[in-house]
This record gives structure tokens, sequence and C-alpha cells, in this order.
């Protein structure tokens, strides 16, 4: 249901780069001044210190007389993708100062948000955990005078999160294993008899019912009919349960499952169509299918209480205008949500029909259902969570 | 005439307690900064951690958060997965650790310098790289894999990541170094003319060993197995990375109960449970070693 949920590790990991990289950045800043003092008291490791210290200082007070937003988003491809075709260009000009974060999702915000200490001024959430965050009441409302939504979809934004990029979550196979002839649809994916092989699967139930539904022979229009019930999710799990002898690893980050098809490691898994297509362009011997995936969206949020509040706000406008937004498909196969993208003549007709949104592949597809998680997801995260500690 | 010595040594008396209590109080006073920091990064949040985890959803007092562990299988599974991962990686230290500590404590100084230096060595590389490292070696189309079969060892790709046994050779890697550091440490101190005096009472070098060696060394490797143990059973980031989501220990629990039940009381609760756990082993342990010894460091 997320784009990706890094690990709290990658979290961390980036969190010590992006420390690093601040750091360095000052250095750059400071260095040429300071270069020949360092090379005469090379030993001196206190006056570098102080250096430091004096150096940071006066960034910071640069710092305040520009306006600054911090925003996290899900690392990997895809926010690198975010960070060449939105935020770098609309930093560029607006003038805002962008702090670019990785975090784990809507957990974050909420941990940031209950102990009052809020860093993150725009946040990168699924629509479904955005959703929660809203009925929970951390997120600020997002002010439609400014961000122009004229053009987008009528179903891609809610008073609290303005849709960014529409993705998938589809099944992807090795081309080596199964050549061409790859699984049709979900019962394929959960066949081994049909298709031998390792499977990936997600560690969280987001997105992971709705398949193994599908696999037992659910059409997709009664997929959350059927599992508005907990007979239906227990259904579901037991689909899985078979399965799971042949699942190798259960996934917890985009990065993650793109870097096991890559490598080879698993011979089909489940995953989001843009971060397989990177994969692929990095060497990996991947297909992906949209029949059958489901159909969903990431978006742009600010938490409540975001220390930059006003300039987050005029950020997203700016990354919400349709020639930002033409950009993203030419990092990462996921479809805009302003209509008005295709539009500017950016997006060719070749890229667009490969996008989850173009109309044929929409057609193929399951969106995914807001309501059904907010009902269920305790209940299923729990059954779920029980079947994985077999 | 007897009344006033007696008054007078009353009085020595008094001063004595008077010193004593004086004395008592200035030691107070230098350790007050050391307690003053025990309370407030110790005692103060656990305590919290045990109120927070009588904390229900809707912020009244309730049980539900311990319920839940009792009611839903999962949990006692996640325990008994922890506890046993924890065992098995201690063993396994133990097993590679003992022979390599005792290794170094025969050597010449210079060499088991060098030795030490060997063993601190991934100390200084991040977790994260070391965890990273094994997957890329290990995995199914990784350096051992594919060397190992191109030179014939195996022909099908063996799982060594993924399971169980990429946890534990991951976690054995990082927690050596906790093992054989009080293990030598422990060795190094040990009289070598007690083994001398052994073999010339007609000890044979194995005799010596098991009945002077071993028993003098156990201190140390008793303190470097708790250290180990201990630390593996609030383990994360390696289980997490090499477990590859089927090896699901307490620690990751933890963190999916955040993200599920949004407050802290089903996660704190937990923790509760574990440092209960915990607490209770190193209690049995207590009776049957003697932790004096092992924390005054072996002699």
């Amino acid at each position: 249901m997320s784009e990706s949920d890094a690990l709290q590790i990658d979290k961390f990991k980036l969190d010590v780069a992006v420390i690093r990289l601040s750091v360095l950045e000052i250095g750059q800043q400071r260095s040429h001044k300071h270069e020949q003092l360092y090379e005469r008291e090379n030993k001196m490791l206190k006056i570098r210190t102080l250096l430091a210290m004096g150096a940071s200082i006066l960034a910071t007070t640069a710092m305040a007389q520009e306006k600054t937003v911090t925003v996290a988003s899900w690392g990997g491809s895809y926010q690198d993708a975010q960070s060449k075709a939105l935020f770098e260009p609309a930093a560029a000009n607006t003038g805002i100062r962008v702090k670019q974060e990785t975090f784990g999702g809507m957990s974050d915000v909420r941990l940031q948000v209950t102990s009052g200490q809020v860093t993150y001024d725009v946040v990168s959430p699924s629509a479904g955990s955005a959703a929660r965050g809203a009925a929970e009441g951390i997120l600020e409302k997002l002010d439609y005078s400014i961000i122009d939504v004229s053009d987008f979809y009528p179903n891609l934004y809610t008073d609290y999160c303005v849709g960014t990029i529409v993705f998938s979550t589809v099944y992807a196979w090795n081309t080596e294993t199964y050549g061409d002839n790859g699984p049709k649809n979900w019962a394929d994916f959960f066949d081994v008899k049909k298709f031998p092989g390792t499977r990936s699967y997600r560690a969280k139930v987001h997105g992971a019912l709705e398949p193994a539904i599908m696999a037992d022979g659910v059409a997709p229009e009664d997929v959350y009919k059927v599992l508005d019930s907990k007979e239906g999710i227990e259904r579901a799990i037991n689909k899985i349960r078979e399965l799971k002898p042949h699942i190798d690893v259960f996934w917890t980050s985009g990065a993650q499952h793109a870097q096991l098809m890559k490598d080879g490691e698993v011979d089909m898994s489940t995953g989001w169509n843009g971060r397989f297509d990177v994969a692929r362009g990095d060497g990996g011997k991947i297909k992906y299918s949209y029949n059958q995936a489901l159909l969903d969206y990431d978006c742009f949020a600010i938490p409540k209480g975001a220390p930059n509040r006003d300039a987050a706000m005029q950020f997203i406008a700016e990354i919400s205008k349709p020639e930002y937004q033409d950009d993203m498909p030419k990092y990462i196969t996921y479809g805009p949500t302003n209509a008005a993208a295709y539009e500017t003549g950016e997006i060719d007709a070749a890229t667009a029909a490969s996008l989850p949104s173009s109309p044929e592949n929409v057609a193929l597809q399951v969106p995914v259902s807001l309501a059904w998680y907010e009902k269920w997801e305790k209940t299923a995260s729990e059954l779920y969570q029980e079947m994985l500690t077999e | 005439m007897q009344a006033p010595p007696m008054t007078n040594s009353d009085n020595h008396a008094a001063g004595l307690r008077r010193d004593e209590r004086l004395e008592k109080l200035k030691l107070f006073g230098l350790a007050s900064p050391a307690l003053l920091l025990i309370l407030v990064i110790l005692v103060i949040p656990v305590g919290w951690l045990f109120y927070v985890s009588f904390v229900g959803a809707d912020g009244s007092f309730s049980l539900e958060n311990y319920q839940r562990m009792i009611e839903s299988k999962s949990y006692a599974r996640i325990f008994r997965t922890t506890f046993q991962v924890s065992f098995l990686t201690t063993a396994i230290c133990i097993l590679i650790g003992y022979p390599l500590a005792y290794f170094m404590a025969q050597l010449p100084q210079r060499l088991a310098n060098l030795c030490l230096i060997t063993v601190l060595l991934p100390f200084w590389t991040s977790l994260l790289v070391r965890t990273y490292a094994w997957l890329v070696l290990l995995q199914k189309r990784g350096l051992v894999n594919e060397w190992a079969m191109s030179i014939g060892l195996w022909d099908e790709p063996l799982k060594f990541v993924h399971n169980l046994n990429g946890t534990l050779i991951g976690m054995v890697h990082i927690m050596l170094p906790f093992l054989i550091l009080p293990t030598y440490g422990a060795m190094k101190a040990i009289d070598k003319d007690y083994l001398k005096a052994s073999s010339n009472l007609g000890a044979s070098p194995v005799r010596a060993f098991w009945t002077v060696f071993f028993p003098l060394s156990t201190p140390g490797l008793f303190a470097g197995a708790l250290m180990v143990f201990v630390l593996c059973l609030g383990f994360f980031v390696t289980p997490a990375v090499l477990g590859g989501g089927k090896v699901i220990l307490v620690s990751m629990k933890i963190v999916s109960n955040i993200e599920l039940f949004v407050n802290w009381g089903a996660a704190s609760a937990l923790g509760v449970v574990l440092l209960v756990l915990t607490m209770s082993i190193l209690w049995i342990a207590s009776r049957f070693l003697n932790f004096k010894n092992m924390v005054g460091g072996g002699q």
C-alpha cells in the first residue's frame, strides 16, 4: 500500500549520510578560507573542532534568513527520481532551500507529532496511511487556494494529502527462469507446480491479501467484498500459508524487493512497478504485468506543527504543477496525478502507455480501497503477523 | 569515680559515630552525581516503561497489552525464537571464541596484541556494512555459492541467508569480540605457576587444563557469554536483514507494534516482558555462578 517502507536501518543509514553531507557542505563553504590554516595546524584537532563549530553556527544563521523545508520520502530509486524531477528544480525556481531526508512512513510522522518534536515539513506517504494519519489529526489541512488542483484527477487528493504519483503493486518474474512465458495472473504467481521457483512477498499486510484472494479464485471486482469479514481475511492468509514454504524472503522495502529480483535471489516477487523498471534498467532480468495489479497512489502532506508550514505549502504547490510532474516518468515509471502533466508534451505516447495510470493499464487493475484498510488494517495485520511467525 | 571515663568513652564513641556518619555523607555526596544519572537515565525511563505498558489504547489503565500477548499465539513464538537465537548465538560464540582466546593467551605478547587488533577490527566497521557484506557473500548467487559451485563443492546453491542460518552467522560474527575479550582477560590473569605446580604434581596437560586452567578462566567466559546473550535478546539490525523476514524477534515485534497500534503501551508491554524474563534468567544464573567474580574480572 505504501510506496516503500524503507527499513528503520535504511533510514538511520541515510540519516547519517545526510548529516555527513551537511557537514561536508559546510566544510566546502568554509574550506577555502581555512585551507592554509588546516595545512599549518594539521595536528591540532581542537582548533579544527572549534572551526567546524564556528562554521556551523555561521551556516545556521545564514540558513535562517532564507526559507527552508525538510522533505522526507522513501529513499532509493524513488526518492532519486523525486529529487531530480521535483525537489531540486522546485528549489531552484522558488528559492526555497530543500533538506531531504528518508523516513519509514507515517509511523515516523506519528512519533514526531506525538512527541512534539516535528522536524519534517513535507512528507510523501501513501494515500492509505495518509488517510489514517488525517483521521488521527497528525496532518495539517492543505490550503487549496495555494495548491492548484483544478487539473487533478478527482479521487487523487484529499483535504490533507495531495497526490503526486500513481503506482501499482505488481507481480514480477525473472526472465532467465521463466522466459517471456511468465505468470499471467495471481493464480500463476501462487502456483509453484506450474512455475517452480522461489518467491518473495511483503512482510506487511498492505497489498498482501488482495493478490492471495484473487489467486484463490475471487474475481478482481469482488476482492474487497470477500475480504470484508474475518473469514475472508483468513481465507487469503491461508492461501499465503500454502505458498509460505516457497517464500524465501518477506520484503520490507522497495529497495529490497528490487535488489532481490535484480540479484536473482528469488524467481518471483510482489512489489512496486517503478522499482522493478529501475532494477531492469540496471541489468536485472525482470518483467512484470499490470494484470490484476493493485492501483494506488502516493501523496504529499504536512505534519501537524511542521516548523515551516507556510513554506511547505508553497513548496507542495510548486511540485504539484504539471511542469514538474511530467518529468517524473523520465526517472521512474510512475504516473502523474495532475492530468495536465500529459498535455505538456514531455511524456511521449510510449511512456504514457507504460505508466500504471494509462487508461489501458488502469482497466486491468484493482484500485486499492482506503475504506477497507481503515476498517480492517489492525485485525488483518495481527492475523498476518501470526502467520509469519509460524 | 567510674562515671567520667564512661562519659569519655561515650563521647569518644559518639565522636566516632559522628565521624562515620559524616564520612558516609561525604561518600554519598561524591556518589550522588552518578546516582542521579542512574536515576535519570535508568530508573525513571524503566519505571515509565512499566507505567506505559498498563495504559490502553483509550488512555486509561488496562491490561489489554498483556492480554493481547496471551491471546495471540504469535507472541509466545516470538519470545521462543528470540531466546533460541540468543542461546544458539552464545553457544556458537563459546565454541569458537574460547579456543581462540586460549590460543591468544599462549602466544607471545607481541603476536597476541596483533591478534587482539584483528579481533577488534570488526568493531571499527559499521554493523550495517558487516551485515550487508554477509548478504552479498552468502546469497544464492553470492560469492561463496558461486565459488563453491564452480569448483564443484556443491551443485545447487545453498541457502545461507534469509533464514536462521544467516541470522546466526551474522550475529556470531558481530558478538564474537564481546566473548573473546573478557575470556582472554581472565586467561591472561591466570598465574602460570599454577599449571607448573599441577604438572609437578603429576597432572597430564589435559588434566591440568580441565582441573586448573579452565575453572580459573570461567569467570571471564561467563561474563562474556552473559554479555553476548543479553545483547542478542535485543538485537534488531542483523536478524532483520539476514533473517529474510522469517526470523522474527522481540525487537522487530516492538517496531511493528508501534507502527500498528499507534500507542506506546503495546510496545512497552513487550519491553517489560523481555526485561522481566531477562532479569529472571540472570537471577537464576546468579544462583549457580559467582557474579562477584565476573564483575571483579577474574581473580
